[in-house]
């Protein structure tokens, strides 16, 4: 059962709510503003009543799968649970109502907060300064990237070469690019972790940055780390640290002593944010020394118990958007940090390591696992031994998602073939576990024994598997003008005059 | 501990499953000289005292009441029905996670699909996307798009754009080479022009003037609209430009301090491919069921990796679904309204306000929507003394605009009633 | 007419005068999936060979399109812009994609049949 559109659900003359007169004495737009702009065909918007609204968009949260329901072992996402105290905080009118532009003087509190939130951050990752003002995953990332440039210019070096391992995130060589460098893939070595000798050979005083996660994308720490910090730096290129994987030794280790000079955090990963059905997020990035004077503006900073926003830092990046954050995330971050403390972020990473080794070892015999054990807080299988059957991931994939659990991200990394990312989290208990590895391998049984049923699987949802083929194509045909429907959002017959 | 749920037993029954003894040897992988013996935070709090701490952080900031706020320059307090919050404080929309398994994700693909369209009709332009971080970063990503289709390296800002979305347009177009200028007359060097409708002061600008002077020179026309004046002015598609982008923030978002709120995009058909960001599309299953799904992905980050326009790879899709129901609850209709009623306040503010001795509209001649620039004697001190009646008054933009120094611009939305305006008034003449 | 030549980047090309017609390989077309979308170029654009001419979008991936040879695009196979997919049931015929007048010489390195089917098997 699939709903109609709001448009589609809309009739003429239903009224409009109530809403407040003017109750002043003043012209109206038409008489003051020239004809010319002025609107002179309405928008179409639904014209629904309240009841309408409100049961239209119950239906649709009907249709959605989600961590307050359904178990999410995506790897590299992190998806563990959203705190609701989390929600309470960010909704205090001391914070929600708060206008960017108010006197400094009359946010204290805020900047406290972000202030705060920064020195636990630091202390989490073992950096200097962190900013706090992007507002995704690859908003810090090119955040991050920026400032290394910046670092680079300003000892008269144009380095224009970034290496990033071939098992990485897409974000990492877009990130790269969008700064104008040119990206070049460093290879894993056989056993999962970045080739050193690739490395080495791939290094020059062209290189401005090599960018990695740990533990890599395969869920496995890169045992080498020192050596590759050493060698990086040998050639005066920097080091940059991508969070996605941070769940995985919090109060374990720290990238910062790492050796790593840029380090990128979500908040939405490790952090607890909510992840909102794709946003908004937050990606703050923490920096060494060297790189600090090139942080965003503004900084926040703290003298004898004031807080005030810095401008005057000649030497910024500038400013990765508008404001100062997105401090509605900032806050519920720093609720979770504060609710956990020090003694509690470090079990999570610890039972976040647990619970991956502990399902690897239940899907073990199941599918496929390409490296060697332990794992880190993540682990990736392949479905790779079911191919004799005609199975792929995205078949085991829809086979979970049928069997009510949000199936792992599939495809990623690039360098395992049919590759299946678990990262269960310390937020699922044992018995989520196990019921996860159950129907791992009942689909593993459908998958030998009625391959054809696995094909056409979920069918107990709202849809079955859509033809993204054919949508692709139908936007292709509409926009070289061989069709009149756009697909990319509905089309009123005709428009009403203003 | 907060939100960890196994028992020590339990961790005991995994251990012995995993066939190890202890949790080290699965750290093993990581050198002694890294471990750290424990994090340099505090222990972890009760609830009631992890909110107790936070509640004294929010009771340390001064809140103004909506009523009594008449401070704009980007950020507005509206009235929000219940309604948005009702809807995205449900768990299944604000728990969800990126709608990339479609079929468990129909409901937050159809909000934000309805988004798509109901930007598209507000813009009147063909095709919107599924959301931005903000309007800054909406403006430097059309101005991306814009460089990329016309292969020319250099974006004009004509008039008054909001100086934090130029500081981002600047530092957007330094990591691509783009070179950002500020002038009235495009060349054939031009990838783009970018005005703002209305302006950072609240002015009209002649829209459709700028549009065609962009495409004179074979430039991209961008639009930086207010949403809410689209349900009256002119929208970008009406006069022709190509790209519109704005702030969604007025659509159903709190202040919140400047974010999380939602960029806007849309543009005409033959720049879609450039679009960056989410696309989200009608498709349909096996049974010919409808349904939605994120198209056009191999343009993003992740499948383009370095060839991508942008690197994007995320969208403010709750704060999409908060604008979604405020203008789906709203209507055309009572757009409309919120917006007449916004202009009129502001001209009546505005009257009153030039009537005082010293006090002169700093563009007399130039028509504005609802928020307006105003001259005033000692602009410190009249905010202080407003401050103190519990107003929060004017902008200064004197900090941005060298021109303008004593300018102060002043807004008014629907939550601003007559009394308080009076209110307001009377605090500044005294 | 010689017979169809390949590239280590999966296309094709066959020469007939100085006129070299360009695909992409089955194998190319089994990897990408459904083709939705090509990015080509115009008639009478110059490219050097190995030079990025285009783009073949799928669902799931983007490729680069590369020119084998040096030469002057001479005509664009227009029929794929109404159907790409011509491209998966046809790389060889009607999915052919481009014309290009020959300048300079063949590139010593391309493959035959069997020497590009060995390369493949190496791939996968």
């Amino acid at each position: 059962m699939t709903e109609l559109l709001s448009f589609e659900k809309s009739r003429p003359n239903v009224h409009a709510p109530r809403l407040p007169e003017a109750d002043v004495a003043a012209a109206q737009p038409a008489d003051l503003v020239p004809r010319e702009l002025l609107r002179s065909q309405q928008p179409a918007l639904p014209r629904l009543s309240e009841p309408e609204v409100m049961r239209h968009y119950s239906k649709l949260a009907s249709m959605n799968y989600s961590i307050s329901e359904q178990f999410y072992p995506l790897g590299s996402c992190t998806m563990k649970y959203n705190p609701v105290a989390n929600e309470a905080a960010a909704a205090l009118p001391g914070f929600a109502d708060l206008h960017p532009y108010q006197e400094e003087d009359s946010v204290q509190g805020a900047l406290e907060l972000m202030w705060r939130l920064e020195q636990a951050l630091c202390a989490v990752v073992g950096v200097d300064r962190v900013t706090l003002q992007p507002a995704a995953g690859a908003h810090g990332e090119w955040t991050a990237l920026r400032m290394i440039q910046a670092f680079h210019h300003s000892r008269g070096e144009a380095r224009t070469e970034v290496l990033v391992p071939d098992s990485a995130h897409g974000t990492n060589p877009a990130s790269a690019a969008l700064s104008g460098f040119q990206v070049v893939e460093v290879a894993s070595a056989p056993n999962g972790r970045i080739s050193l000798a690739d490395l080495e050979s791939k290094l020059s005083s062209r290189v401005a940055a090599l960018m990695l996660t740990n533990p890599n994308t395969l869920g496995l720490f890169e045992r080498d780390i020192l050596d590759i910090a050493e060698l990086v730096h040998n050639t005066g290129a920097k080091l940059y640290y991508d969070g996605a994987n941070l769940n995985a030794f919090m109060g374990v280790c720290r990238p910062g002593d790492m050796g790593f000079d840029a380090v990128h955090m979500n908040l939405h990963k490790t952090f607890t944010t909510p992840h909102g059905g794709g946003g908004p997020g937050a990606g703050p990035v923490g920096v060494k020394a060297d790189l600090v004077p090139f942080l965003p503006t503004p900084t926040v900073e703290r003298t004898n118990g004031h807080l005030k926003l810095d401008f005057k830092r000649p030497q910024s990046i500038g400013r990765v958007r508008s404001f100062y954050g997105n401090f509605g995330m900032l806050v519920r971050a720093y609720t979770y940090i504060v609710a956990m403390g020090g003694d509690g972020l470090t079990q999570a990473s610890l039972d976040a390591v647990l619970g991956a080794n502990y399902l690897r070892k239940r899907i073990e015999g199941q599918l496929d696992l390409p490296h060697d054990g332990p794992c880190m807080h993540e682990f990736v299988a392949s479905a790779r031994n079911l191919a004799p059957n005609g199975i792929k991931a995205l078949d085991v994939a829809k086979g979970l998602l049928e069997r009510d659990f949000y199936a792992p991200t599939i495809y990623f990394p690039l360098v395992v073939p049919e590759a299946i990312m678990v990262e269960p989290t310390e937020t699922e208990s044992k018995p989520t576990l196990d019921a996860f590895a159950a129907a791992i391998a009942e689909i593993v049984k459908e998958a030998k024994e009625e391959p054809e049923k696995l094909h056409h699987e979920p069918h107990s949802l709202p849809v079955g598997r859509l033809d993204e083929v054919a949508t692709a194509r139908a936007i292709n045909a509409y926009l070289q003008g061989q069709s009149e429907d756009p697909i990319l959002r509905w089309k009123p017959l005709r428009k009403e005059p203003c | 501990m907060p939100y960890l749920v196994h028992s020590p037993e339990e961790r005991a029954e995994m251990l012995a499953a995993i066939g190890i003894d202890s949790m080290e040897d699965l750290l093993v992988d990581i050198p002694g000289s890294l471990r750290i013996p424990r994090l340099e935070l505090p222990n972890g709090l009760s609830e009631f005292e992890t909110m107790a701490q936070i509640r004294s952080l929010a009771a340390r900031n001064r809140v103004f009441s909506d009523r009594l706020t008449f401070r704009g320059g980007g950020v507005y307090r509206r009235f929000i029905p219940a309604a948005v919050a009702a809807v995205t404080s449900k768990p299944e929309f604000y728990t969800a996670y990126t709608p990339y398994q479609p079929e468990a994700s129909q409901g937050t693909l159809q909000a934000i699909y309805e988004f798509q369209t109901l930007i598209a009709e507000l813009t009147a332009l063909d095709v919107a996307n599924a959301s931005l971080y903000d309007g800054a970063t909406a403006v430097a990503e059309a101005a991306m798009m814009a460089s990329v289709h016309t292969g020319r390296k250099e974006v004009l800002v004509v008039g008054y754009l909001h100086p934090e979305y130029l500081d981002v347009l600047r530092a957007f177009g330094e990591g691509r080479g783009i070179m950002v200028k500020k002038g009235s007359e495009p060349t054939a060097k031009t990838a783009a022009v970018i005005f703002q409708q209305p302006d950072f002061l609240g002015l009209l600008v002649d829209a459709p003037e700028l549009t065609k002077r962009a495409h004179d020179m074979g430039a991209v026309a961008i639009a930086c609209v207010d949403p809410i004046s689209l349900a009256v002015l002119a929208p970008p598609g009406e006069y022709g430009a190509d790209i519109a982008v704005g702030e969604g923030q007025q659509l159903g978002l709190s202040p919140s301090y400047g974010g999380p709120h939602v960029g806007f995009i849309a543009c005409r058909k033959d720049l879609v491919r450039r679009l960056p960001g989410r696309l989200i599309g009608t498709s349909h299953d096996a049974q010919g069921r409808r349904g939605f799904v994120l198209t056009l992905t191999a343009r993003e980050q992740h499948i383009r990796r370095e060839k991508a326009t942008s690197n994007i790879c995320t969208n403010h899709s709750l704060c999409a679904l908060a604008a979604s129901v405020y203008m789906t609850y709203m209507g055309a209709e009572g757009m409309r309204h919120i917006a007449d009623v916004s202009f009129k306040r502001a001209h009546a503010l505005a009257e009153k306000l030039a009537a005082l001795p010293g006090w002169e509209l700093a563009f007399p001649e130039r028509q504005f929507f609802n928020e307006f620039p105003i001259r005033v004697p000692k602009p410190a001190a009249v905010n202080r003394k407003l401050a103190r009646k519990g107003i929060l008054g004017g902008l200064d933009v004197h900090r941005w605009f060298r021109e303008l120094n004593g300018v102060l611009t002043f807004t008014c939305t629907e939550v601003n009633d007559a009394s308080a305006i009076d209110e307001l008034v009377e605090a500044v003449s005294s | 007419m010689a017979g169809r030549q390949y590239t280590k980047s999966h296309e094709w090309l066959t020469v007939e005068g100085k006129t070299v017609t360009v695909g992409i390989t089955e194998f190319a077309q089994s990897q990408l999936g459904d083709v939705v979308f090509l990015e080509l170029p115009n008639p009478g654009r110059k490219l050097e060979a190995e030079e990025s001419f285009g783009v073949v979008e799928s669902v799931k991936a983007a490729s680069d399109l590369y020119a084998p040879v040096s030469g002057r695009v001479a005509e664009v196979n227009d029929k794929l812009a109404a159907k790409p997919e011509l491209i998966n049931s046809d790389p060889y015929g009607d999915g052919w994609i481009l014309k290009l007048d020959l300048t300079g010489e063949l590139p010593q390195d391309l493959m035959d049949e069997a020497a590009y089917k060995k390369f493949t098997e190496s791939q996968t």
